[in-house]
């Protein structure tokens, strides 16, 4: 072993800890607003996140006014934030965060401490794995997600298998199939354990054009293959095993925070949305952290994150600006009471401060719901709005109608459902 | 045929051919191990609870206690010399209904029989002042404060690296079909080139009956695969319990586990299902849902954690409860089956066992006095690790903190991996959290022409 690396120490003013959408474009507003120094934190060799390996289209256009494939957009993020003065700081790893602002790194030349006024989490998203869904079977070699293949086809120009199966039926599923089409690899299949596919069901006539069997309602879903995949077995709709050859299975979607570095914090998590408990203005539990982008829910679009991304950045200067003065946080919790709702985002509100901040909240459904959504304090209704929708869709209500409410420590958030 | 001749031939390197390799190695002997797998420990020794046992509840006088209480302390003897995963945790085991609870008594007389003297029963009071997570429901127990969480991969690994340093041989892919056995000497006919070896020991695990049906034509023992499944959960549930909490064990299992790993995650399991397959691996949802409930019993919080991995073993069970170990002298040969369930904790005593067994004047070299101790990275979430250091190269699995230098010496090393699945034992890429979905093209990239099972190929 190598002797111990000698721990330094920097200070500046912002940290950022993820260089995607979200990240980049929350550092590079926080340089147009007047920050001093801000600094991306990035653990792969090269900046941009997840658009890197989304060889398709269509990215950039609310925010560039151009329409862009995905690795232009995230090259395109990168330059704008390094123009502006951005320092971006590859290979490195946050391994830990600290109470006040304070981070240990690993990088490739040893450890480091860093210490900031605010720290800001944009860590994104992955797929759930093949082992969280609990799927059956053997593991051969030629199971992955929709992010390793596409990494694997864009950034290595390489193909792990030819005719694979899509597990999944979410947007990015969809993409898998324009993925596997770039170096000619055919997907057999797109198996849905739901009884529909989980993204709008104009999309099917997308499988019809591509030559793509759909399967929905598949139970007992099982991977077969010693070495390889060889094949897929489930029982199908009509309640017949059904057994398909096939050299690869693409686990897609399901979306979860990567809050790895969350979970071993003093931070506050949600476990509903899987990302930070925030306030209104994207700050978590302890104040000099904040947090924007996928890290917060899963998971909504580049563009989306980018907004967010520039959106913090304004709270935080203002943040930043106010120094000093800041009343004592007074906090209202927004609780879930309803079984069917996965997450409300933000999970609390400062009443410190009334102006600015989130003018939505967003709501992430486990079922499919329709109903009255309604906000209480001790069971007097203060709020209430309509809502009508799916998992994995997005979903928005006013913020503002609830903040005008006057205190209560818990506001409860149930579902009248439709009869 | 391999002009060189061997004094001892190992016919499959699982983790007791790997500790045996060694042990005969620094004995003197001049070894060469089989294995018909592309890669070591590819059987029954990878898919365990990863539990270095004191051998508290062996049968008392069995062969697996003696083995298992010598392999138990020759681990901790060597543990920090060849850099082995070790963290010492401590096993409770835990009576959840009266009936249980009525048996304890005489589990801690048998444990205290077994030389596992700091054995002593808890209370309901005890128990959950120590492990506070644990159900309300929990009845009695007694605690077995010497159990410690290894690293079966890693472990007997590194046996094998420390035999390989010392002269012994490896032959990866090479399956023994058949041999014969004539004025003392063995020539062994293989899947690749035939050798010859004056002893011959059946370390085949799964297939230990197969070999000697093959070999000396005995069948005195039938391998019945007890398959077991296990799910690991999320690191951040590591602190629900320090303790390895055991059950009652009944006498066909040791029954459902819940401890830490030392890689830092918690792991409940096994299932033990019988079966006919010495190959089928394969894990089904009822099964690994059953455990997560299981589990979520002794440990409600459980039951919100998220789950990392899931992954099943074959034990090489036999008809009879004790090890198989039968040294047929005037053929030079010794098989070593039937090691069920507690192999990794007796492997380096059932080595010891199997050298008291061979006559050492047979071996060509001395017992090598000051042994060559190989350098590898020791894989524990417990421990140091290459990220903490300098010029590592940067962090390439971002689950595991995996570097690029860790990579590159595995790939580089004495027994280098040929699969993706080989390079995950020996540096843990891929095995975190998210399984592959950040690092997957990056170790394809690395790795490219260099497994004989490509990851993945670069598109023409």
């Amino acid at each position: 072993m190598n002797k111990l690396s000698e721990t330094s120490t920097r200070s500046c003013s912002v940290a950022v800890v993820g260089g995607g959408p979200a990240g980049l474009a929350l550092a590079a507003e926080l340089k147009r607003l007047g920050v001093n120094d801000v600094v991306v934190l990035e653990r792969e060799a090269h900046a941009g996140g997840i658009p890197r390996h989304c060889g398709h289209y269509p990215f950039g256009v609310r925010e560039f006014g151009r329409l862009l494939k995905g690795p232009d957009y995230a090259r395109k993020n990168v330059k704008t934030a390094l123009d502006l003065g951005v320092e971006i700081r590859l290979e490195t790893t946050v391994t830990s965060l600290h109470p006040n602002g304070r981070l240990s790194l690993s990088t490739p030349t040893g450890r480091e401490e860093l210490k900031v006024d605010r720290v800001v989490l944009c860590t994104g998203v992955r797929e759930s794995s093949r082992a969280q869904r609990l799927i059956s079977g053997d593991r051969p070699l030629g199971i992955m997600s929709t992010g390793a293949l596409q990494s694997l086809v864009y950034l290595q120009g390489m193909q792990p298998f030819k005719n694979p199966v899509i597990l999944g039926s979410e947007l990015v599923s969809f993409s898998s199939i324009d993925t596997c089409r770039h170096l000619g690899m055919r997907p057999v299949a797109m198996i849905e354990e739901q009884n529909r596919i989980v993204t709008h069901r104009i999309l099917q006539t997308y499988l019809v054009v591509r030559g793509v069997p759909l399967f929905v309602s598949a139970k007992s879903l099982k991977i077969v293959g010693r070495g390889r995949v060889e094949a897929i077995e489930f029982i199908d709709a009509h309640g017949d095993l059904k057994r398909l050859e096939t050299d690869g299975v693409i686990i897609s979607g399901r979306f979860r925070p990567e809050a790895a570095l969350l979970q071993h914090s003093h931070l506050e998590v949600d476990p509903g949305s899987g990302g930070p408990v925030i306030d209104q203005f994207g700050r978590c539990s302890d104040p000099s952290y904040y947090s924007a982008g996928n890290l917060l829910r899963p998971a909504e679009t580049a563009g989306w994150c980018w907004r967010e991304g520039v959106a913090t950045a304004k709270w935080i200067t203002e943040d930043l600006v106010e120094q000093g003065k800041k009343a004592s946080v007074e906090d209202v919790k927004l609780t879930i009471l309803d079984p069917a709702i996965q997450f409300i985002l933000p999970q609390r509100l400062s009443l410190s401060k009334r102006v600015g901040g989130m003018d939505k909240m967003q709501i992430g459904l486990k079922q499919p719901s329709s109903g009255v959504l309604q906000a209480s304090i001790n069971d007097n209704c203060i709020w209430s709005a309509r809502i009508k929708g799916h998992p994995v869709r997005r979903i928005q209500k006013p913020l503002a109608e609830v903040l005008k409410k006057e205190s209560g420590a818990n506001v409860k958030f149930t579902i009248r459902r439709d009869l | 045929m391999l002009s060189e001749r061997f004094d001892i031939a190992i016919v499959g390197a699982g983790v007791v051919g790997c500790a045996i390799a060694r042990r005969l190695t620094l004995d003197g002997a001049k070894v060469i191990v089989f294995e018909k797998a592309l890669d070591v420990l590819d059987g029954a020794s990878k898919g365990n609870s990863a539990i270095l046992h004191t051998g508290f509840d062996a049968p008392i006088g069995s062969l697996e206690q003696i083995c298992v209480a010598r392999g138990y302390a020759e681990y901790l003897e060597i543990a920090n010399s060849l850099t082995l995963p070790i963290l010492k945790s401590g096993a409770m085991v835990l009576a959840w209904n009266d009936e249980q609870a009525e048996r304890l008594p005489e589990l801690v007389k048998k444990a205290h029989k077994n030389g596992v003297l700091d054995s002593a029963m808890l209370s309901k009071e005890d128990i959950l002042m120590r492990e506070p997570h644990l159900s309300k429901s929990v009845v009695s127990g007694f605690e077995v404060p010497g159990e410690y969480i290894i690293d079966p991969w890693s472990s007997a690994h590194a046996y094998l690296l420390q035999a390989m340093a010392n002269g012994a041989q490896l032959c990866r892919g090479t399956e023994v079909l058949g041999g014969l056995f004539d004025s003392g000497e063995w020539t062994l006919k293989t899947s690749k080139t035939p050798i010859n070896a004056t002893h011959v020991i059946n370390c085949a695990g799964l297939y230990g009956d197969v070999v000697d049906e093959r070999l000396i034509n005995k069948k005195s023992f039938t391998i019945t695969p007890r398959k077991g499944q296990f799910v690991v959960f999320d690191k951040s549930s590591s602190a629900l319990t320090s303790s390895i909490i055991l059950p009652v064990p009944t006498e066909k299992t040791k029954g459902v586990v819940i401890c830490r790993t030392i890689f830092g995650n918690l792991l409940v399991g096994p299932t033990a299902e019988d079966q006919a397959s010495r190959v089928d691996a394969s894990t089904d949802r009822e099964s690994l849902q059953n455990l997560v409930a299981k589990g979520s019993e002794m440990i409600p919080g459980l039951a919100d954690s998220e789950i990392t991995a899931t992954y099943a073993g074959l034990r090489p069970a036999s008809e009879f409860q004790d090890y198989q170990v039968n040294n047929w002298s005037e053929l030079n040969y010794v098989t070593v089956g039937g090691i069920r369930s507690t192999g990794l904790s007796s492997a380096l005593g059932i080595a010891r066992h199997v050298s008291e067994l061979i006559d050492t004047k047979v071996y060509s070299g001395k017992p090598i006095v000051d042994p060559a101790i190989p350098k590898a990275d020791r894989l524990s979430h417990y421990h140091s690790r290459d990220w903490e250091e300098v010029d590592n190269g940067g962090i390439v699995c971002h689950c595991e903190w995996v570097t690029r230098r860790e990579i590159k010496r595995v790939m580089e090393g004495p027994i280098p991996p040929s699969s993706l699945e080989g390079l995950k034992r020996r540096t843990r890429v891929c095995m975190g959290r998210c399984q592959g979905f950040y690092c997957t093209a990056e170790l394809a990239k690395i790795t490219n022409g260099r497994f004989d099972l490509p990851l993945s190929i670069k598109h023409e």
